[in-house]
């Protein structure tokens, strides 16, 4: 388990390194002039000069390449060219934003989706199992940021319209706050990306449980006299959810994504639309420091289902 | 002599066999039939644009708008409506649906084409090279993609190319995966043993000899990617890094639509059907591929297979 933790943790370090140095590279070998940027468009070559001389950017290359993975290192994201403001500021005020958004959706759409998935897969090619499974069909094909304003209109304008204040349309209040509000402020947000990814996962729960249910020790606790309803949540769903913490992994990328539209469409103040603010400012710092922080965020959480999914099947850890 | 009877037993290949399926399959019919009209609608927008008078880019402030300046709704002279600008919602879909298709099949056969070559790679050498190229595919299907997307567009700039690019590069891994396991299987093959003996090399092994049998579910892949890449381009568009307005797009439609959903429904509903339809199609259809493939997955054989017990 200790050499399957540490292989695992060097290889973490080294995705964060290859994220970190593709942005440099992106950044810093792209023909544009940062500082005449922030220097504004009546600048002087003095003060351009000026500017680039405070920013470190007239030192070779790999000086600069060195001393910006010697601040990632320490955790120093930079700070914003426009308002000079840290970044590590900026994203820690949006933060509780963007992860409120992404933890209520990854528990909506886990309990939605491998809850579809079972009741498909137990009531094999009935109405409702092919309910579900054209339903999961539709959303599956949405686009998150469509279903955020589909939502927006029929569940937020239509029921105001119809006097109904049920959903506040987009703003946000802090848990610490309010955890009520906050719930009710985040409902729709959470629904747009957790129906869109709930879909992928009442398609896998549903196939992998009808696997499981073909197996030989699912007979044998038939025969043993127990309950379907035991059989189905304790013996079948338990190997059944292997591949979906796989895949969990793999989504837990996309959620920042989807985290990003929804923030636009629902405007909230969080990580997503700080990072489609600062390109309309080119303000690059931030977009550098919001794509290495979700890199390290993706990682991290990699890491952790990683575990879990060791602990679930002892198997992985011999991969 | 029974050649007689012989005679009227015909010998059906893989491909036939699974076009018959696919012809049987309502679903799939009535998806390639949307699809063809998507496709249509595509190759035609101009004569749509020629058949209702209203260019794509062209704003009807007069009789466009209502006198407030808010879009007006569908009418005789605007089928759709009008949007923000008092331009024609009909055509502008038409236009849109061109950046869509092509934004999705460029992207797709991109990716599909790098992820088959890398798959099979390493599915065959297996050893160092495939834990490379697996580490690597597994980096790339967890990456977030449209923060990357974002990161790149910043410095670029948006366009058509970048949007290719930028989908390719994150869905060939996805690919690749599946064709690798694929080849991991075939490369065990009696048949590739014997060609190897016979002194093929590398390159003739990947692409004469395990190539031809992962083409089935490379193409089943193919068609889910295409939706995909679609919902990644309007997600592009709509956030303003894909294809530059004025140009229509079913994305950056649909961001300008932010604005006006209150008062112009058709200016959200009728672009995000289009794009809906699209998605769901190619996904129904995609499915029935796969089936029509892969006889396991076939539901009624899996029928025939559970009754037989």
């Amino acid at each position: 388990m200790i050499r399957f933790l540490l292989r695992r943790l060097a290889w973490s370090a080294l995705v964060v390194w290859v994220v970190a140095t593709s942005v440099f590279v992106v950044y810093f070998t792209v023909p544009h002039d940062v500082a005449r940027l922030i220097a504004g468009r009546q600048a002087s070559e003095q003060t351009i000069q000026v500017v680039r001389t405070r920013l470190g950017l007239d030192r070779p290359v790999y000086v600069q390449y060195v001393s910006f993975l010697g601040r990632l290192a320490h955790g120093d994201l930079g700070e914003s060219f426009l308002t000079q403001e840290p970044v590590n500021t900026i994203v820690a005020r949006d933060f509780p934003v963007t992860a409120s958004l992404a933890l209520g959706s990854a528990v909506l759409w886990l309990v939605m989706g491998v809850g579809a998935g079972v009741v498909a897969a137990t009531r094999r090619r009935s109405r409702t199992d092919r309910a579900i499974t054209g339903i999961a069909l539709g959303f599956y094909s949405m686009p998150t940021f469509l279903l955020g304003q589909l939502l927006l209109y029929f569940l937020f304008f239509r029921l105001y319209m119809a006097g109904i204040e049920f959903f506040p349309p987009g703003s946000y209040v802090a848990f610490t706050d309010n955890p009520l509000q906050w719930a009710r402020f985040l409902v729709l947000p959470w629904l747009s990306i957790a129906l869109v990814t709930a879909a992928t996962y009442s398609r896998l729960t549903r196939s992998a449980m009808l696997d499981v249910l073909e197996e030989d020790y699912i007979r044998t606790a038939r025969a043993k006299g127990l309950t379907e309803r035991r059989i189905t949540y304790r013996h079948a769903l338990r190997s059944a959810l292997t591949p979906v913490v796989s895949q969990f992994g793999i989504d837990l990328g996309s959620l920042m994504g989807g985290a990003i539209v929804t923030e636009v469409v629902f405007g909230l103040p969080g990580l997503g639309r700080e990072a489609v603010l600062a390109i309309t400012t080119q303000d690059l710092p931030i977009i550098m420091g919001i794509t290495i922080l979700s890199a390290v965020l993706v990682v991290v959480a990699n890491l952790v289902v990683d575990l879990w999914h060791a602990l679930l099947d002892p198997r992985v850890r011999l991969e | 002599m029974t050649t007689a009877g012989h005679a009227a037993i015909r010998s059906r290949g893989p491909w036939e066999l699974a076009f018959e399926r696919l012809r049987r399959d309502r679903a799939a019919i009535a998806a390639a039939t949307a699809l063809v009209v998507v496709v249509l609608v595509a190759v035609l927008a101009p004569a749509i644009a020629k058949a209702v008078g209203h260019g794509p880019g062209e704003q009807f402030l007069d009789v466009g708008l209502s006198p407030s300046g808010i879009p007006v709704g569908p009418s005789r002279a605007f089928l759709l409506g009008t949007d923000g600008l008092g331009r024609d919602v009909l055509v502008r879909i038409a236009y849109g649906t061109r950046v869509s298709l092509l934004v999705g099949v460029l992207a797709s056969a991109l990716a599909v084409l790098v992820g088959t070559v890398v798959g099979i790679a390493a599915g065959w050498y297996g050893g160092t090279a495939d834990r490379a190229l697996s580490r690597t595919m597994d980096v790339f299907l967890a990456l977030p993609f449209l923060v990357f997307a974002l990161a790149l567009v910043a410095v670029v700039g948006p366009s058509l190319t970048i949007s290719v690019t930028v989908i390719a590069f994150f869905s060939w891994a996805s690919v690749g995966r599946v064709v690798r396991a694929q080849a991991l299987s075939i490369r065990e093959l009696e048949y590739v043993q014997a060609a190897l003996t016979l002194g093929a090399g590398h390159a003739r092994i990947m692409f004469i000899e395990i190539l031809p049998n992962v083409t089935a579910s490379v193409i089943v892949y193919a068609t889910l990617l295409i939706p995909g890449a679609i919902v990644a381009e309007a997600t592009l568009s709509f956030l303003g890094l894909s294809v530059v307005p004025p140009t229509p797009s079913w994305g950056n439609m649909l961001a300008d639509a932010m604005a006006y959903y209150k008062v112009a429904w058709w200016f959200v509903l009728f672009p995000g059907a289009a794009l809906l339809l699209t998605t769901v199609a190619f996904n129904v259809l995609g499915d029935s591929v796969r089936d029509a493939l892969d006889p396991k997955h076939d539901p009624s054989m899996a029928v025939s297979a559970e009754e037989a017990r």
